[in-house]
């Protein structure tokens, strides 16, 4: 009798719990600005490891969630080049990650990775979030996403989340350039006035 | 397609036979009929779509957005599908909004809409300003899709997450019962 209802007990619990697993939508936490972002070890496409903290003499890093499949992040190549072409030597490197899982989205293994940054000439590191560790602490949900981060004594603080620009069609009808306007305001000591934007685009596929 | 009709028409007036015209002329009809049977899409700034999202009628509206490029909204799109077909004499509406590219509406939006037969109504939202729009759809939509919006001029409830049959079901009863 007593084993019955530990019985009962257990099934009830199991259900209670699939029904909330079911009706339960996935909340991811990550940064918000000012919180500080984690450093990472992640493979590049030349098979070297890269950290943040290897960076010397940088006031910051553009880190851009990115990859070969999404018409979003392929719609932006050019851009991220062009940022990271224009920033690197302002102390502000372009740092790219690619976060989905290349089992399920096999246009993103290494080897393609590699074959992108190579026929596009990416001038920045393409690092492969191996094991999906690093976009869920950082609270990537979508490609591209721009993390910017801002070098300080305390780590590297979060001063930027989201879109590059304002028109992902066509790039000559750029109203405000976002990551521009922000690292500007950076430098500057100002504040950065649209520290948080919204753009539609691919989910990170885990 | 364009070239093989090409050819065969060139084929057709250099040979100047009856049986290479009859042919290219047999394509050329088989061509007209396709880009007639082609669905014409209803394309909506986020002012043309705000109105399908705030409708305060006695439908319940499940709005779904997706893209032909973007895999879990694929995957889920037959159970919408479904729902519309079980759902549509129940007060209920299937709103299908495509973020697809303009330049991909011919290549790709249209064959995928023909290919799998959708019968819920598209939309196709073309708005770069998105950074004004996705709040308004909801504020806590960062603009990964697929999301979907439940609602009638009682209830609304906006779901950052893919669903199959069942767990769509589900929700849409807590609209209609």
């Amino acid at each position: 009798m007593r084993f019955n209802k530990i019985i009962m007990l257990v099934i009830t619990a199991f259900l209670l719990s699939a029904f909330t697993n079911v009706n339960t939508p996935t909340v991811i936490q990550g940064y918000d600005i000012g919180d500080i972002a984690t450093d990472f070890s992640l493979r590049n496409i030349d098979g070297q490891m890269v950290t943040l903290a290897d960076y010397e003499n940088v006031k910051g890093f553009i880190i851009i969630f990115t990859c070969n499949t999404c018409p979003y992040a392929v719609q932006y190549e050019d851009r991220i080049i062009a940022l990271n072409n224009k920033y690197v030597d302002q102390g502000f490197p372009v740092i790219a990650i690619m976060p989905n899982n290349p089992i399920i989205k096999t246009g993103d293994n290494p080897k393609a990775m590699k074959a992108r940054a190579t026929s596009k000439g990416f001038t920045f590191p393409y690092l492969f979030d191996e094991g999906q560790k690093i976009y869920p602490q950082y609270g990537a949900t979508k490609t591209p996403q721009v993390y910017l981060l801002e070098k300080t004594n305390e780590g590297n603080i979060v001063r930027y989340i989201g879109a590059i620009d304002d028109n992902y069609k066509d790039v000559k009808l750029v109203n405000t350039k976002y990551v521009e306007e922000a690292i500007e305001a950076l430098k500057n000591g100002n504040t950065i006035e649209e520290s948080k934007t919204r753009t539609i685009g691919c989910s990170i596929k885990s | 397609m364009k070239l093989l009709l090409i050819f065969l028409i060139l084929l057709g007036v250099s040979c100047k036979t009856d049986k290479h015209d009859e042919v290219a002329l047999k394509l050329l009809t088989v061509e007209k009929t396709q880009s007639i049977d082609v669905p014409s899409l209803e394309i909506l700034n986020y002012a043309g779509l705000e109105p399908y999202l705030s409708k305060e009628d006695s439908l319940t509206y499940v709005v779904n957005f997706w893209a032909t490029w973007c895999a879990p909204c694929v995957k889920e799109l037959p159970h919408f599908e479904k729902l519309n077909n079980q759902y549509k004499n129940q007060n209920v509406e299937v709103l299908l909004v495509s973020l697809d590219f303009p330049s991909q509406y011919d290549k790709k939006l249209k064959p995928f809409i023909e290919k799998h037969q959708l019968k819920s109504k598209i939309l196709v939202l073309d708005d770069v300003d998105q950074n004004s729009w996705i709040p308004k759809v909801d504020s806590n939509w960062d603009g990964a899709i697929p999301v979907t919006l439940i609602y009638n001029k009682r209830k609304r409830q906006f779901y950052d997450r893919t669903f199959d049959y069942v767990e769509l079901e589900n929700e849409l009863k807590q609209f209609i019962n």
